[in-house]
């Protein structure tokens, strides 16, 4: 028993440290990329303007106007995409189930071009069209795979692509009826971005961040019980499918959300969760460390792709993705060679 | 009972004239629907001898063959390419789109009309070719590893990866240059419209090829279809049945993309259909598949003409929409690999 009692106490101690350090990251990346850019800011003045102290001319506007939103917006994006990606994954058993590869993303983003393109909206009621998109389209999903009294991993995820190649014909129809320049717009919106993002994109994505992220955290507390198996938490007392769907609806809600005010940038839900589980160990649930490494990808990739790839500036999904491919395609083989992931 | 089985042929015969018959019906009536609609009369005039003072004349000779000639070209492709992944993947979800096949052409035409400026067709088919095979092996290679092999879930999930992993790819091309977007968005959406005659004419020898290859390749998929074990003790180099399935995929899917864009769930639909008609015998399966996906797409793109006046829906969006529920009431089957 002690034995086990230390295990415990270690694995928690290691989950504990790694959060602290993916936290210290993640206010690192946020200082440099409120004071990196075209007109430096030094960092004593960007403590000096959030704090609402007299700072040289212009600072504010820089600071204030321009980064902060940008970095607001890639934290809170990060964290909900890594959130909505682990619970999607551990829920489903299956490293490859994050919302992004099952077409929830696709479905939120045909409901946001639609928005975008037909009645341009923006702001708070493009939040609200790119929810509902992503609600319905989960619902779609879990309509159709629900067969027998589960909705079964591996039906989940294929009904998912299906009506997610579905979504992604849509959205490629949505683009042809727009003029060339909306349609280059909605491209790099597509491609998911930071660029231009003000406290239009900030104000909702942290409202619902306040409510869904602590729901996530709650909820993912029986997440143990369901990865031991249907039957196993079942035999625990825990209810499987209500449980799951309410973990599920709080997942879709955070990638609508983040989808909404950044774009779907590609690969945060899905490389996420299994680079914080690979920190933590143990092969216990990591619902926060996701969320963080979540954060510290998007504010990463957003810095490269904006300041170290030359004059041009790449959205931050098309730096994830190319980063993010190699590693789902050898998460795969990897996956596959041990007889997991189908 | 050697009774029966000349007049099931008799019957399958009967019933790919009558296909090649609603085939040419189809083609008739997508010369003349659209926005403006051409009497069927005046299209057989036109057919016979094209007269370019004519308007209604020179609406079908230089809008609607071109596009009806294509239709039925990337069809004929299509509906092969899918009857053979399926009998070789052993996989009753595959399909060059969501295998990732349509993607790898897509990124590599983006290379060629971008970085290398290609503008034609015969240019830029062989990109098409390059990507196409290099996603397929990719795919394959990774769905096949560790234990059962390529299982249908395995090689989904891995196409569905790759195409995700290239876009991205191809969206970093495009951002960066709007030029080569505005040709690429009416490319990528899937449309047999606003094709030239020439790009008819360029992709018809590739597709002969990729035809004869596939036809000739009946028997040896009818002993794929039975499994490696059963195919080799049958005397059959299995190695070498797919690689000569693979071409022709390759190069039917190839052209086909390179021509119309990338059309999901075509090469998906069709062979079930046609399997249901004939049964597993590829060498009726192969031409029901080439006949039965032309006249899907042909009705799909007049459809996709009269129903949303006085624009357009393009056929690639109404193939994903009408594919989606098939695909997905196919994952929905308790037993998946029941090929």
């Amino acid at each position: 028993m002690s034995v086990v009692a230390a295990t415990r106490r270690h694995e928690s101690r290691r989950a504990r440290t790694v959060t602290i350090g993916l936290a210290v990251a993640l206010v690192a990346l946020f200082a440099l990329s409120l004071s990196y850019g075209s007109f430096q800011v030094s960092l004593p003045d960007v403590v000096r303007s959030l704090l609402g102290q007299p700072t040289p001319p212009q600072v504010d506007y820089i600071v204030q106007t321009l980064r902060l939103p940008r970095a607001l917006v890639g934290v809170l994006a990060g964290i909900a995409f890594g959130l909505a990606g682990a619970i999607f994954q551990q829920l489903l058993r299956n490293p490859l189930a994050s919302p992004d590869v099952i077409g929830v993303t696709s479905g939120a983003t045909t409901a946001a071009v639609l928005s975008i393109v037909v009645f341009s909206t923006s702001g708070p009621v493009l939040s609200l069209v790119a929810l509902g998109g992503a609600l319905i389209t989960a619902l779609l999903i879990y309509l159709f795979a629900w067969r027998g009294g589960s909705v079964g991993g591996y039906r989940f995820v294929l009904v998912g692509i299906g009506i997610g190649a579905a979504m992604a014909g849509l959205t490629s129809f949505l683009l042809t009826r727009a003029d060339v320049r909306a349609a280059q717009e909605a491209l790099i919106w597509l491609a998911g971005s930071l660029n231009g993002r003000t406290w239009d994109n900030v104000v909702p994505l942290a409202i619902a961040s306040l409510i869904l992220v602590p729901g996530a955290v709650l909820l993912g507390r029986p997440l143990t019980g369901l990865q031991l198996g249907d039957d196993v938490a079942r035999g625990l007392g825990l209810h499987v499918e209500r449980g799951r769907l309410l973990l599920l609806i709080v997942g879709v809600c955070l990638a609508g959300t983040a989808t909404a005010a950044a774009g779907p940038i590609s690969y945060i839900a899905f490389m996420s969760g299994p680079i914080a589980a690979r920190m933590v160990g143990g092969g216990r649930p990591v619902l926060l460390p996701a969320g963080l490494v979540g954060a510290v990808i998007v504010l990463a990739g957003d810095f490269i792709g904006s300041h170290l790839l030359g004059p041009a500036q790449f959205p931050v999904g098309v730096v994830t993705g190319v980063i993010g491919a190699p590693y789902l395609l050898w998460l795969l083989a990897t996956a596959n060679r041990t007889g997991r992931g189908g | 009972m050697p009774d029966t089985r000349v007049r099931r042929a008799v019957a399958l015969t009967t019933g790919l004239v009558v296909l090649a018959a609603a085939l040419a019906g189809a083609a008739l009536l997508s010369l003349a629907v659209g926005s403006q609609h051409v009497p069927f009369g005046t299209v057989l005039e036109a057919l016979v001898h094209p007269d370019d003072s004519v308007r209604d004349s020179l609406i079908v000779t230089e809008v609607r063959i071109p596009r009806t000639l294509i239709g039925l070209l990337a069809g004929f492709a299509l509906g092969l390419a899918g009857a053979i992944i399926q009998a070789v993947t052993r996989n009753p979800l595959a399909d060059p789109g969501i295998l990732g096949v349509n993607a790898g052409a897509g990124l590599f035409v983006v290379i060629g009309i971008s970085v290398f400026g290609v503008t034609s067709l015969t240019g830029y088919v062989w990109f098409g070719f390059a990507g196409a095979a290099l996603a397929a092996v990719v795919v394959y290679t990774i769905g096949s590893m560790g234990r059962g092999g390529a299982t249908p879930v395995k090689l989904a999930i891995a196409g569905t990866a790759l195409t995700a992993a290239l876009l991205s790819f191809t969206t970093a091309v495009l951002v960066t240059d709007v030029q080569t977007y505005d040709q690429f968005r009416f490319w990528q959406v899937g449309s047999l419209a606003g094709r030239g005659m020439d790009i008819a004419k360029q992709g018809t020898p590739f597709l002969i090829v990729g035809v004869v290859i596939a036809l000739a390749s009946a028997r040896l998929l009818n002993a794929l279809a039975l499994g490696d074990d059963v195919a080799t003790s049958l005397g059959q180099n299995v190695g070498v049945a797919r690689l000569v399935a693979a071409a022709a995929v390759v190069v039917l899917c190839g052209t086909a993309t390179a021509m119309a864009g990338p059309l999901v769930f075509v090469g998906l639909v069709v062979p079930h259909v046609a399997r249901i008609i004939t049964g597993p015998d590829h060498r009726w399966l192969l031409p029901y598949a080439m006949l039965l996906a032309p006249l899907l797409l042909l009705l799909a793109d007049v459809l996709g003409r009269v129903i949303a006046q006085p624009g357009e829906v393009q056929v690639g969006v109404l193939t994903a929409i009408i594919g989606a529920p098939v695909f997905v009431a196919l994952a929905r089957r308790r037993r998946l690999a029941e090929l």
